[in-house]
Formats: C-alpha cells, sequence, structure tokens
C-alpha cells in the first residue's frame, strides 16, 4: 500500500504539490489523471526518492519511503517512463535484463537474457528485437520494451508515466491492454499518470484527480462519469467551459 | 539605490560562481570516492578507457606531431638571432614535455572526450535515462560518474606520454629534415637534456587534466537543463570549463614543479 501524507512540493516559487493525500491500496490499479503540469509526475517520483517532498511523507506498506535500505526498497518497484528511457548503448535484451545484471537481483548472463527473451515475448515481440538497439525500434516498440524492463524483475509495484503518449490509438489500445493484464497477472499495486481518458477506462480500479496541487476526487473508475465534481467532469469531457482554466 | 545595484548584481554572481566551485567540488569528491566503493561497472569502464584513450589517440597525435614541427622552427629561427640554433632538441623536449604536451593533450580531451561525456549524459538527463538508472537500484554516479573518472585518471596520462613523444618526434623530423641536425646527435641532445621532473610533471598534469575533463563531462551533462538547449549549453559549459581549468591547474603545477 502506499500513502501519501500532506505531500508539498515546490520549484522556486512553484507550488507544484499542495497537500496531497492519497491512499493506494495494496494490489489495485490506481491511476492519477490531471491537466499538464499540474505535478502528477512530480508525486510519482516523489515515492522512489527521485525528487525529494518539501515536507509531508509517503509510506509504503506502512514504512517511510526515504528510510531504510535504498536498493531494497527499489528492488520492488518497476517503472514505465514516458518515452521508455531505454539506454542507448544497450541492446533491447541487456536494457530489460539491467536489474538482473547487476546489484542485488544478478543472474548469470544466460538466465537473464532468457527472462529477458521471455518478457519481450510477454509483452508481444519476438525474440529477434532482443539484439537490436533502442534506436532501431519504433515508438510503440520503444514502449513495449520499456515495460518489459519495468516488470523484468517480477516488482511489487510498478509506475507507469503517460503510458500512451504519441502512439496511435490501436497501439495506446494494445499497451493498455498489456498493462491491465500484466497487472492483474502479477497482482502488482499500480500507479498511473495519464490524460488519456481511454487509458484510464482501460487500466484503472480507481481514479484519482490531481489539481492545483491537491487531490481533488479520488474514487472507484465506475463512479468517475457520475460524480458530480465540477473539475472531474469538465476533465473527462474535455470542455474548455468549467473551473479549470483553459488558456487559448 | 542606484548606485549599490551593480555591485548587488557582482555580489550575486560572485555568491553563484563559488556556489558552482563548491558544488563541482563535491561532485568531484563523490566521484573519486565512487571509485573505490562497490559495486564495480567493469564493462563501463572499458568503454571508457576505450573512448577516452585508444580513440583519441588519432587528434593527440596529429596535434603533437605538427606542434613540435613547429616549435622546431620558432626555435631555430629564433635562436639564430643569438646564434643558439643548435639548442632546438633541448628546448622542443623541455617544452613539448613540460608544457605543450600535457596542456594540447589536456585541451584536445576537453574538447574531444568532455563535450562527449557532457552531451552524452545530459541526453540520457533529458530522456530521463539517469531517473531509470536510479529506479533499477543503479547509482548514477557510480555506474556513469566513476568509470569515466577512473579512465580518465589512467588513460590520459598515458596520451601526454604519448604526445610528448610525438612531438619530440616531429621537432626531430624537422630538425633533420629541414634544418640540417645530425639524427643522432638530435636524440643523444635531447634524451640527456631531459630530467624526471620534468617526465613526472608531465604524467602528473595528464592525470591531473585527465580528471578535470572527465569530471567537468560529467557534472555539466548530470545538471543540464531541459531539451535540446540544455543538452547544448551542458555541453559549452563543460567543455569551456574544463578548458579553463586545464590552464589554472596547468600553472599551479608549473608554480609547483618548477617554480623553486
Amino acid at each position: 500500500m502506499i500513502e501519501f501524507q500532506d505531500v508539498h512540493k515546490s520549484f522556486g516559487p512553484k507550488r507544484v504539490l499542495r497537500g496531497v493525500n492519497l491512499t493506494v491500496p495494496k494490489g489495485e490499479s490506481m491511476v492519477i489523471i490531471g491537466g499538464s503540469g499540474t505535478g502528477k509526475s512530480v508525486a510519482l517520483k516523489c515515492v522512489l526518492g527521485l525528487i525529494h517532498p518539501d515536507a509531508g511523507t509517503i509510506l509504503v506498506d506502512g514504512k517511510d519511503a526515504t528510510q531504510g535500505d535504498r536498493d531494497a526498497f527499489l528492488a520492488r518497484f518497476g517503472m514505465l517512463f514516458q518515452g521508455g528511457a531505454l539506454f542507448d548503448s544497450l541492446t533491447v535484451w541487456q536494457n530489460v535484463a539491467f536489474r538482473l545484471l547487476r546489484g542485488s537481483l544478478k543472474r548469470p548472463k544466460a538466465e537473464a537474457r532468457e527472462i529477458a527473451i521471455e518478457k519481450l515475448r510477454r509483452v508481444g515481440l519476438t525474440p529477434d528485437v532482443a539484439d537490436l538497439f533502442p534506436s532501431e525500434l519504433s515508438g510503440g516498440m520503444q514502449k513495449r520494451v520499456g515495460l518489459a524492463r519495468a516488470i523484468a524483475a517480477e516488482p511489487e509495484i510498478i509506475f507507469f508515466d503517460e503510458p500512451t503518449t504519441g502512439l496511435d490509438p490501436i497501439m495506446s489500445g494494445v499497451i493498455n491492454d498489456l498493462i491491465r493484464e500484466i497487472v492483474v497477472e502479477m497482482g502488482a499495486t499500480a500507479m498511473t499518470i495519464t490524460h488519456d481518458m481511454t487509458s484510464v477506462r482501460a487500466i484503472a480500479d480507481k481514479v484519482a484527480m490531481l489539481h492545483d496541487g491537491v487531490i481533488q476526487w479520488t474514487g472507484p473508475v465506475g463512479e468517475m462519469d457520475n460524480s458530480g465534481d465540477p473539475y472531474l467532469t469538465q476533465f473527462i469531457s474535455g470542455s474548455a467551459e468549467g473551473p479549470i482554466e483553459a488558456v487559448r | 539605490m542606484i548606485l549599490t545595484a551593480p555591485l548587488a548584481a557582482l555580489g550575486r554572481q560572485t555568491m553563484a560562481f563559488m556556489a558552482l566551485i563548491g558544488r563541482v567540488a563535491i561532485f568531484a569528491f563523490q566521484g573519486l570516492t565512487h571509485i573505490f566503493r562497490p559495486p564495480f561497472y567493469g564493462r563501463e569502464f572499458l568503454v571508457a578507457l576505450l573512448n577516452i584513450g585508444w580513440l583519441s589517440l588519432p587528434v593527440v597525435g596529429l596535434t603533437a606531431f605538427f606542434t613540435g614541427g613547429a616549435l622546431a622552427l620558432q626555435i631555430y629561427d629564433g635562436g639564430a638571432r643569438f646564434s643558439a640554433e643548435a639548442v632546438v632538441p633541448q628546448i622542443v623536449a623541455i617544452g613539448m614535455v613540460r608544457e605543450l604536451g600535457p596542456v594540447l593533450v589536456g585541451l584536445m580531451i576537453a574538447a574531444r572526450v568532455t563535450s562527449s561525456i557532457a552531451a552524452e549524459i545530459a541526453t540520457m538527463k533529458v530522456t530521463e535515462q539517469i531517473d531509470a538508472l536510479t529506479t533499477l537500484s543503479t547509482h548514477p554516479m557510480k555506474y556513469l560518474t566513476a568509470p569515466r573518472l577512473l579512465a580518465a585518471l589512467i588513460v590520459v596520462p598515458l596520451l601526454v606520454g604519448i604526445g610528448d613523444i610525438i612531438g619530440i618526434f616531429g621537432g626531430f623530423i624537422v630538425g633533420i629534415q629541414q634544418l640540417g641536425f645530425n639524427p643522432a646527435t638530435y636524440i643523444v641532445n635531447t634524451v640527456n637534456f631531459l630530467q624526471f621532473t620534468d617526465i613526472l610533471s608531465s604524467l602528473v598534469k595528464g592525470m591531473v587534466f585527465g580528471g578535470i575533463a572527465a569530471t567537468m563531462g560529467c557534472y555539466f551533462g548530470m545538471n543540464s537543463g531541459r531539451g535540446a538547449q540544455g543538452v547544448g549549453a551542458a555541453t559549452k559549459g563543460s567543455v569551456q570549463a574544463a578548458a579553463v581549468l586545464i590552464l589554472a591547474a596547468n600553472f599551479m603545477l608549473t608554480s609547483l614543479f618548477f617554480a623553486s
């Protein structure tokens, strides 16, 4: 379970998170929605320690995320980055097996490669891509490789940062379905940030809307359309009229 | 108010500059400590050795060769004004080994290696690859900085040594082909004139310049701004800082070795 307790974060004069309170129950898929620049990625990165909150606490299974053995903590997580964030200098299989080739989860090279190829298969890629470099792949394939890397070490918690950005609608659908299947299959706790409502409906058990640095609304995905919350309603409908200021 | 504003601006700039020096010093210290603490990334170290050392050989060799040749011509011409043409081998040797070899190799490394390290790491930062490293339980300082820094500390002194030899060789070729020196005499004069301190200072300078070049590349890369502009600014800043620091360090090391 992941708990945000009154988390604040500013960048210079810009107050991005102004007291975020949110609970992501174990084994559930939480999707955080919100406009661009509302701090969704910041919230995610705060959990992983990539950004340090100015105030507030983030608990993972009741323990402060900033305390304890960092390697053991991070070994529980997998993350799919918005642009894939694949390492250019490594081949596809070396990217997928990155964690299995070094550190506490190190395996023999042949075994790591085998696991990488199996994970690539799981995300719909054939073994012949294993020895290619990321620059030789299309955007959709890079996302799949990123997904394979995120799940390679069987993490308990998986984060997805804008998983469908830059993809065509069909590829977006494929990635959404894959994410849903993998999360259910692995029984993992998932946190996804997106502003793609198709992704929300495909991936989420629960939805939280971040606006003005706080969680404006949270609830099951089924209640999202009839929430009565003006911010959420405007966001779902994509209307320029409403409490969320739209700059034309 | 109008009178104090320029002073305040100067103060702010000075404070910012001092803070930058402090941050770079802490970064360099952390980079050095990570060299000695496991885990060690052998593959990254070997790749860095190849990139910084082996692939820099052509540019270092050509630079040293032409500089050695030009130096021989200049010394011959200048020496002729007071009938001291015969000192060409000695002055080429001392000039290359003590100053030109290390400085030119250092500047070439700053141009070729610092820029490449900064651009690569900055691009990794912009595309979230550095964040990805962290989430994959890999410390970016350990994985990116330590192998490059160690490789530079080892291989740049070697490059300087090779540059010194090629520079002297450039002077030798010009000396015997164009200036009429006897080859055997030229070599004997060169070898007899050089002292251990000359060679030691050259190699120490190489190590310090290598450390500066790698540290600047990694620091500016890791602290790059966003987008293509951020990568460009990081690359430019790293080369500028490395070049200036190399020249400043050269002055200090020369003072240390030879001022007495």
